[in-house]
């Protein structure tokens, strides 16, 4: 036991003596893993980014339901109780004449002529039942199920009527986050290999380096994993301490945002939102930063070394 | 201690064997002295006892180790139970004396405590006490064998193989390493050592045993060398 603590002691400050004599060798690494890391970091934050402005969007949309005044309460009650049994329907909200009246009203506070002019007439505002759907593509589905002839019969001529953005719109965001995701995977993917490349020369330079003092450890008797820990710990530091880079620098480029830009909004990227979930989840993405930078790093040192530490001998 | 039954290592075909059926018995405490002629076979004989080369064919125990069924992944552990004194002396250049010798010790997880008392210890064996900060372009070539002699035995190993230990050195330091060897062979430690010194060998009235082009021509006690 105590013996193990004192080899991996040696393995640690081994390791971190080599990355400190090859620092120059390590800076050109690091850059490029601080690069693929912020990258990464990046595509996290958009893509939650995204998705939150999707949701945000998709929750408000609903098909609203107009009653004809001939319904009668119990026909309503029926129809909304076959569309809660659908897959399709997400939520559903039954409002009488009078919750429809008292919902138009607080809907249209900055136009009271309209208001006055609707509540003159009587009640012109037909009882309503807002369908809000599971998702996006189930509206076409919900709207055939809205107007089967017994089903028609219940509503007004202009029901079932489509409320929120055009599904158009909505599915042009949808393309568009996901061209945006992959194209997010892609580079995430290109830049993670040319570190990993990057890293796997760095290393075998600094085994190079070493190579005399590899032999001489090798005929001594050390094992592999004694001789292979330090390279090993060399490129974990690289990965620890490019992570904390790539963190201050998205933390820096959020601060410098806030400040320059009052802007809430880049083009389709809620800056705000992205800001605050960076700030919600910094210490997960902290850490998940580090994970993938110290698992870059150790396996590319793995197989840089992996070659040296074959023995010879057929 | 030794038991090597009809080795033959042949490195390449057209020039034929490097060693030819060699068979050897050392028992343990002994003290072997292998000689033979420049490009004899003595330095591959010691590298296949250290798994540097595996042989073409014939049979290799060492110690109660059966080479047939070592693994990869067990030499580090072979390596420990021998010392080896390399003919080109394998130090690290930048490292002190002491800490060439600690060397040994540290890769296999000795604690700096027992490091700091066990090899000054052994530097006083080799007759290197004071030079311990050193580095090894400032030492002689007899200096710095005993380096190498000194991390060779600073692991107490059942057996010590020294190969051409003075092949570079005045006959004075020479000697000064032979009488280091003889000192660690009357501790208990096998010792195995060659050269091609017809002195040192005239002089130590050990067992020799003669290689001529990869085949032992001789095996005798108290034995005597002529340089052929
Ligand atoms: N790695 C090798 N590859 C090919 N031939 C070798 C190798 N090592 C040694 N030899 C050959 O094997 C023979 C014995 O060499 P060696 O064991 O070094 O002799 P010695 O140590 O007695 O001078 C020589 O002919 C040498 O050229
Ligand atoms: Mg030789």
């Amino acid at each position: 036991m105590h013996k193990r603590f004192t080899t991996l002691g040696r393995i640690l400050h081994t390791g971190v003596l080599n990355f400190m004599r090859n620092i120059s060798l390590a800076i050109a690494a690091m850059a490029v893993m601080v690069v693929t890391l912020t990258i990464i970091l990046f595509s996290i934050i958009t893509n939650a980014t995204f998705e939150n402005t999707i949701a945000q969007i998709t929750n408000k949309i609903n098909i609203s339901v107009f009653l004809n005044d001939t319904t009668t309460d119990t026909q309503a009650k029926q129809l909304v109780a076959d569309l809660k049994k659908q897959p399709s329907v997400h939520r559903v909200v039954y409002l009488n004449k009078e919750q429809a009246l008292q919902s138009f009203i607080k809907d249209n506070k900055e136009n009271p002529a309209t208001v006055t002019a609707a509540s003159q007439t009587g009640n012109p505002i037909p009882a309503t039942i807002q369908v809000f759907p599971s998702n996006l593509n189930e509206i076409q589905h919900l709207k055939e199920y809205l107007t089967t002839p017994e089903r028609e019969k219940l509503q007004t001529p202009r029901s079932p009527s489509y409320n929120g953005k055009r599904k158009e719109a909505i599915d042009n965001i949808t393309h568009a986050t996901n061209v945006l995701r992959q194209i997010g995977a892609l580079m995430v993917a290109v830049f993670a290999v040319i570190c990993a490349l990057i890293i796997f020369n760095t290393i075998q330079m600094a085994i190079f380096n070493r190579r005399d003092e590899i032999t001489i450890m090798r005929l001594l008797g050390a094992k592999t994993s004694y001789i292979r820990g330090p390279f090993v710990v060399e490129s974990a530091i690289y990965g620890l301490l490019s992570a904390v880079l790539s963190v201050l620098i998205i933390n820096s480029a959020f601060l410098a945002s806030s400040n320059a830009l009052q802007a809430s909004s880049l083009g389709l990227l809620d800056i705000n939102y992205a800001s605050k979930y960076f700030g919600d989840h910094f210490w997960a993405l902290l850490t998940l930063q580090i994970a993938i930078g110290i698992i870059i790093g150790t396996v590319s040192s793995v197989i840089a070394t992996r070659r040296y530490l074959k023995f010879k001998t057929k | 201690m030794i038991l090597l039954d009809r080795v033959t290592k042949t490195y390449n075909r057209k020039l034929g064997p490097s060693l030819d059926r060699v068979s050897l018995h050392v028992e343990p405490k002994e003290f072997v002295i292998v000689v033979g002629q420049s490009g004899a076979g003595k330095t591959t004989l010691l590298r296949l006892l250290t798994r540097e080369e595996r042989p073409t064919s014939g049979k290799i125990i060492i110690g109660g180790i059966d080479y047939d069924k070592l693994k990869d992944k067990d030499i580090p552990l072979l390596r420990r139970k021998i010392g080896v004194v390399f003919q080109d002396f394998k130090l690290l250049p930048n490292k002190n004396v002491f800490e060439n010798v600690a060397f040994a010790l540290e890769i296999v997880g000795v604690s700096n405590r027992e490091i700091r008392h066990t090899v000054p210890k052994v530097l006083e064996i080799v007759n290197l006490k004071g030079k311990e900060k050193r580095m090894p372009r400032e030492l002689s070539g007899g200096e710095r064998q005993r380096v190498a002699i000194a991390r060779a035995i600073v692991r107490q190993p059942r057996i010590l193989i020294a190969d051409e230990p003075t092949g570079n050195l005045d006959p004075k330091h020479a000697w000064d390493v032979i009488k280091v060897l003889e000192k660690i062979n009357r501790y208990g430690t096998t010792v195995l050592l060659t050269t091609h010194n017809q002195d040192i060998v005239n002089k130590l009235k050990r067992r020799v045993v003669t290689i001529q082009g990869g085949k032992v021509v001789s095996d005798r006690a108290n034995a005597t060398y002529d340089g052929k």
